[in-house]
């Protein structure tokens, strides 16, 4: 069954209002319902915003009063930065979602739940295989952090599935979101003008293109599409490999001076470096997508090394070393060798 | 090292006299033993393959050093800008072949001086998993054997190692462990790498064979709990037993500092005659001369994955090729004149 009544959370954030805004236009969908607790600052078109917090039973009424078939539940948020800390995050993470879903529960309209988490849920950690499927579990436990956040939340949602057998439920894990326009900790990362990175390591890195991942969620909208798949672009990059991407340097920091230099960005209010971030620079992570493309029925346009140029090219990265200036001067360098060679250099006086 | 680059032509004159006249196809011969069926534009051969000799003809000019030049700069210029392929467990071909090999290969030719047989038994293409014996202290062997099949095997394939988790925990080795096509050893990345097609190898012994006391030399110790018998009989690819003999004698362990152990976490910490003795001259490995033998593979493919979940099976299996190593140890050694020589 096509959705009518579309609900989403979180819509004033970048990707819930991107979507939003692509819901709205539509045809088929009826009304696009957007719920958050600021107003969305970009257009989303003819979606009608709902001021209420998640956390507020209120939301039961919005779904009840509104018919609403279809929840996008996007409000997990992944830094303790706009939310006013760790324990207001965890509110906002865990408490929410569990007002929603029981708000969802209790509506007999409600047929489909669309769940964005994260790839963050298989932690990172030495003992990991090099890529995750959708069935394993985490090799790492979590002490806190967006990671076990997500792992919560998704439980909740498995029982509500559980519960509700007649809801379909899609739970859609992402990889690092990357792209032109998207904000998050990760693209702040890369866009400092000196990298730190773990000494002694160089994990594997994914990213999943804006782009790819809004048409991901609108497909699950718009099909069907039950279960629970990975979306990441094809490929990995190494941390290493992406920073020379980008034109960036890096500098290696000791492990015992990390937390020291993490919390010394937190403070500055540059980059989240949380534990769970550090682990995940530290070991990396990469997850399989085989899902994705077969059962979902959807290959993401960008691979991971894609989405990372087209992140690089549409922040104007200013790249200490350019490669058309390094390539010019190569070819320049090999030219010089081969005049040499031919007996030119000798009647001009150059030397190679 | 840069190779000549391939003429795609098939070396003889070509003929134009009556068959070009007739037909005016292209003479040369493609990579794939086809001959092109292009129009002749001049001395036999088409637009495409003229210039490709035009260009093989500037090369052959070319002196070695200048070649060997660009070939760096273009390298350098890849690592600078991060213009080079990894796969999805972070092998980097372009590193392991440029950086890695060249540093291996006199190790290899002439310090260890090792002869590699059997290589006829690693198949051209297609998934296997090689087992072998693992020894040294320091995982050397691993790393001639890697080299012994890229160099000498003619289809030059790249060893995919499965490393213990300590080694993807330790700053420094981790990445360079990826980087020249390592992973971990576990049923989930051994099955991907060998039903993609690649080549496997592990050393089920691991920690309790490379650190083992010198007088055990050549007694294989336990076999793991036999994962990787369970991975090849899932992928059904067949196993190379791997026979390496050398590789104990180049740091021999006379004792285990198991306090710094304990307290570093290393597996062990190896007293050897010269190291600590010696300072830093003790970390250079004494020059054993080195064979590694491959075995002749066993099948897997009859039994099918159900078989991967019978411990019974998998157990006589992991045995079979436990035994199959330890004889063809004993073999070599018998026919060993000396350890250095």
């Amino acid at each position: 069954m096509s959705s009518r009544v579309v609900l989403i959370t979180g819509v004033s954030r970048y990707l819930g209002g991107r979507l939003a805004a692509l819901l709205a236009a539509e045809a088929g969908i009826e009304r696009v319902i957007g719920v958050d607790v600021v107003p969305p600052r970009q257009d989303v078109g003819r979606t009608e915003f709902v001021r209420a917090d998640i956390r507020n039973p209120i939301i039961a009424k919005v779904i009840a009063s509104a018919k609403v078939d279809t929840v996008v539940h996007m409000s997990v948020i992944a830094t303790p930065f706009g939310a006013g800390g760790r324990t207001a995050m965890k509110e906002i993470n865990v408490i929410g979602t569990m007002q929603l879903l029981a708000a969802c529960q209790k509506a007999p309209s409600l047929r489909k739940l669309i769940v964005k988490s994260t790839t963050a849920v298989y932690g990172a950690s030495s003992r990991d295989p090099a890529l995750f499927t959708e069935g394993m579990e985490p090799r790492s436990q979590f002490r806190s952090g967006y990671g076990k956040d997500s792992t919560e939340v998704e439980g909740y949602v498995r029982g509500l599935g559980r519960r509700r057998p007649d809801v379909d439920v899609t739970l859609l894990r992402f990889a690092n979101f990357i792209g032109p326009r998207i904000d998050t900790p990760l693209t702040r990362y890369f866009s400092l003008p000196l990298v730190p990175r773990m000494f002694g390591f160089d994990p594997r890195v994914q990213f999943v293109h804006e782009d790819d991942g809004i048409e991901v969620l609108r497909r699950s909208v718009v099909d069907e599409h039950r279960g629970t798949f990975n979306v990441a672009g094809a490929g990995v990059l190494l941390l290493s490999q992406a920073i020379r991407r980008a034109g960036r340097t890096s500098i290696q920091i000791p492990s015992p001076a990390v937390s020291a230099v993490g919390s010394v960005f937190r403070r500055a209010g540059l980059v989240d470096f949380s534990p769970e971030q550090m682990q995940f620079l530290q070991f990396g992570r990469g997850v399989d997508t085989t899902r994705l493309h077969t059962d979902f029925g959807y290959v993401p346009a960008y691979s991971t090394r894609a989405a990372f140029d087209d992140f690089v090219a549409g922040r104007n990265l200013t790249k200490y070393v350019d490669p058309a200036r390094l390539e010019h001067f190569e070819r320049r360098l090999l030219s010089a060798a081969e005049r040499r060679r031919r007996g030119l250099a000798g009647e001009d006086g150059v030397h190679a | 090292m840069p190779e000549a680059r391939v003429i795609p032509i098939d070396g003889r004159e070509p003929t134009p006299p009556r068959r070009s006249r007739r037909a005016a196809r292209c003479t040369a011969i493609g990579v794939d033993g086809k001959r092109c069926r292009e129009a002749v534009v001049a001395d036999g051969l088409c637009d495409e393959h003229l210039a490709e000799r035009l260009e093989a003809e500037a090369a052959a000019l070319t002196p070695e050093w200048e070649r060997r030049l660009a070939g760096g700069l273009a390298f350098l210029r890849r690592r600078i800008t991060g213009d080079y392929p990894i796969d999805d467990f972070g092998f980097d071909p372009d590193l392991t072949e440029s950086v890695l090999h060249p540093a291996v290969r006199p190790v290899y030719e002439k310090y260890f001086r090792v002869d590699a047989r059997g290589l006829e038994n690693i198949p051209a293409e297609g998934g296997a998993l090689v087992v072998a014996n693992h020894s040294g202290t320091v995982p050397l062997d691993a790393l001639m054997t890697q080299f012994a099949i890229y160099d000498h095997h003619p289809a030059h394939r790249h060893l995919r190692m499965l490393g213990a988790d300590l080694v993807f925990r330790s700053p420094l080795i981790a990445p360079i462990a990826r980087k020249t096509g390592g992973t971990l050893a576990c049923n989930e990345d051994a099955e991907r790498l060998l039903s993609a097609g690649e080549l496997a190898g592990v050393w089920p012994e691991g920690f309790k064979g490379i650190g083992k006391p010198f007088s055990e030399r050549y007694k294989l110790q336990r076999f793991g709990r036999g994962g990787f018998v369970s991975a090849a009989i899932r992928s059904g690819v067949p196993i190379v037993p791997c026979s390496i003999v050398g590789a104990e004698e180049i740091y021999p362990i006379i004792g285990n500092v198991k306090i710094l152990a304990r307290l570093f976490g290393f597996p062990y910490v190896p007293v050897t005659p010269t190291f600590p003795l010696l300072g830093p001259l003790g970390l250079l490995p004494l020059p054993s001369k080195w064979i590694i033998e491959f075995g002749e593979p066993i099948a897997t493919n009859e039994l099918d994955a159900a078989a991967a979940d019978d411990p019974m099976l998998v157990f006589n299996l992991t045995d079979q090729v436990r035994e199959v190593i330890q004889q063809s140890l004993y073999k070599l050694l018998l026919g060993r004149r000396s350890v250095f020589f």
